[in-house]
């Protein structure tokens, strides 16, 4: 579905749009690192510590990528996984409409596809995890995949209730009928459905009530889990696409909880400007998550299905409401 | 009918404010069930008496029935302050201030919530059918709040618990009444709105003794008869 009238499927479109879609992946790569060291360095500040600067994120990911792995004799995929993880990252990233709402029919932006990618990048780190043949690679692989189970159909009704008053399931869509009717932001369908989402984005992204990404505890790791067999390059690849994937999910929150700043139509000011819109955005997107988690404490795993069957309640209700103001 | 068909531009506001107040009906009921602490039970409470006064008051302007604005200020003192204060008062003296039931888990809860309220939608369909309109297309919200009080009844232990659900059940009858009927008389309304009033002061009475007699509010207490 084309989402705006004036883009006809000629040649020139599709270069414009190809361009938006590589911006798109190198604007989000290289600030997901930056994000992930204001997320850090809000919470140091907030805890009254100093912390180590908004590019220790970048550093470290630059120091990883100079270090050879080392591989256990018998692991085969350990020198794979990280690629396909940080490949599905980079296909989210291309999907959502983060910086334009114009697509190409070479990237279908439909919800399903996208959450088909996002359960692609699960299960490759479920697999890197099981792969490394320890204790607790299983374990938080299992961990992952029964969050992950529990999050998807939450994903996929939060959106298609956000989806029903405009009519498609394209998020460009979705994004361009939120920039045409701002008032359609507060009503009750997309406030539930918001919130539903914010809290599966939290659970698939491994932040703070359900998972704790600063610690090695072993009762209660999850990502962290699943990656300590990792080194080197590999253990840079896994990190640059786990933060790549909170960046993209960030900023699809924040591009439909404040949709302005999406370029609707093909121009050089255009994209200038999204650019800086998304960047703000996940930036204050990010600071604000981090603000938030510094109040929380990690629940019992134990409890995390419950904080998720509540969030799919809510997005279930969205849908509900969904057909009543119509 | 996957997609249905965007509002009339005048309704518009109507609609959102019905989809607000009932929406907020249905969420605070539903929400219910996933708390465990009463204090945030009664806060609940009290959300959803301001919700249903809300409510009223679009069916007043809807139906331009001015008597209704006095209904909805019966509602928003009953149910919204003087009933959610007592059952807190009620929650403090008798000591129990969590529900420790656990005979549905609160994910198993929140399930059955989204099926009672699947259900309800599903069985209101002949009653919305029959006379097709804004109002009575919202109507089967009523009928999941009746569903999910009766849930609370059924699931919760502590006596304040039970108050909470008897409650929630008669916001359910009320809001049916006030979407298909435009509410009843006024008089028959104080009536009903009293008579709930003295429900939860004498249970509450009756908690107190409860508490005297077994130390607790548990109503898994009252196996036999006394005197």
């Amino acid at each position: 579905m084309s989402a705006s009238p004036a883009v006809a499927p000629d040649l020139t479109s599709t270069a414009w749009g190809l361009l938006a879609v590589v911006l798109q992946c190198c604007v989000l790569a290289a600030v997901s690192p930056i994000l992930i060291g204001v997320m850090r360095q809000v919470r140091y500040r907030m805890e009254g510590r100093i912390g180590p600067g908004i590019w220790q994120p970048t550093r470290d990911l630059l120091k990883l990528a100079r270090k050879e792995p080392l591989v256990a004799p018998g692991v085969r995929l350990q020198g794979v996984m990280p690629i396909a993880m940080t490949g599905t990252s980079l296909l989210l990233v291309a999907l959502l409409p983060l910086m334009s709402t114009v697509t190409i029919p070479l990237v279908p932006d439909d919800l399903f596809v996208v959450v088909g990618v996002l359960l692609l990048g699960t299960v490759a780190i479920a697999l890197l995890g099981l792969d490394s043949g320890t204790a607790f690679g299983g374990m938080g692989s299992s961990r992952h995949m029964t969050i992950a189970a529990l999050v998807e159909p939450t994903v996929l009704v939060a959106v298609y209730a956000l989806s029903i008053p405009v009519g498609s399931s394209a998020l460009s869509a979705i994004v361009d009928a939120r920039i045409a009717e701002p008032v359609s932001v507060v009503s009750p369908v997309s406030l539930l459905a918001l919130v539903a989402l914010i809290i599966v984005v939290v659970a698939e992204t491994g932040r703070l009530p359900v998972d704790n990404p600063s610690t090695h505890l072993e009762l209660t790791m999850v990502h962290e889990a699943m990656i300590l067999e990792a080194s080197g390059r590999d253990l840079g690849w896994v990190e640059f696409s786990s933060w790549l994937r909170l960046a993209g999910l960030l900023g699809l929150v924040a591009n439909l909880a404040l949709p302005w700043g999406v370029a609707q139509s093909m121009s050089i000011g255009g994209l200038a400007v999204a650019i800086v819109a998304i960047v703000v955005k996940v930036m204050l997107a990010g600071a604000g998550v981090a603000a938030v988690e510094v109040f929380l404490a990690k629940v019992r795993l134990f409890k995390v299905p419950e904080l998720l069957a509540a969030s799919f309640v809510m997005a279930f209700l969205a849908v509900t409401a969904s057909y009543l103001v119509v | 009918m996957l997609w249905p068909q965007a509002a009339a531009p005048e309704s518009a506001a109507m609609a959102q404010a019905l989809a607000l107040t009932t929406g907020l009906l249905l969420l605070t009921a539903v929400l219910q069930l996933w708390r465990r602490s009463l204090s945030g039970s009664t806060s609940l409470l009290a959300i959803q008496g301001a919700a249903l006064a809300g409510l009223v008051i679009t069916v007043a302007i809807a139906e331009g029935a001015p008597e209704l604005f006095a209904v909805a200020l019966l509602v928003l003192a009953l149910k919204a302050a003087i009933i959610p204060m007592l059952l807190h008062r009620t929650a403090l003296k008798t000591g129990g201030t969590l529900e420790t039931s656990h005979r549905v888990h609160p994910t198993a809860g929140l399930l059955w919530a989204a099926l009672l309220t699947t259900v309800a939608f599903l069985a209101a369909r002949p009653l919305v059918s029959a006379s097709p309109g804004p109002l009575t297309k919202v109507a089967p919200v009523g009928l999941a709040l009746v569903l999910l009080g009766f849930l609370v009844l059924l699931t919760r232990h502590q006596a304040v618990s039970q108050l909470v659900g008897f409650v929630i059940l008669d916001n359910g009858i009320a809001t049916v009444a006030f979407l298909t009927s435009g509410g009843v008389p006024l008089i028959v309304e104080i009536g009903v709105m009293i008579d709930v009033l003295f429900v939860v002061v004498i249970l509450r009475v009756l908690a107190s003794q409860m508490r005297s007699v077994f130390g607790a509010t548990d109503l898994d207490d009252l196996t036999e008869l006394r005197d």
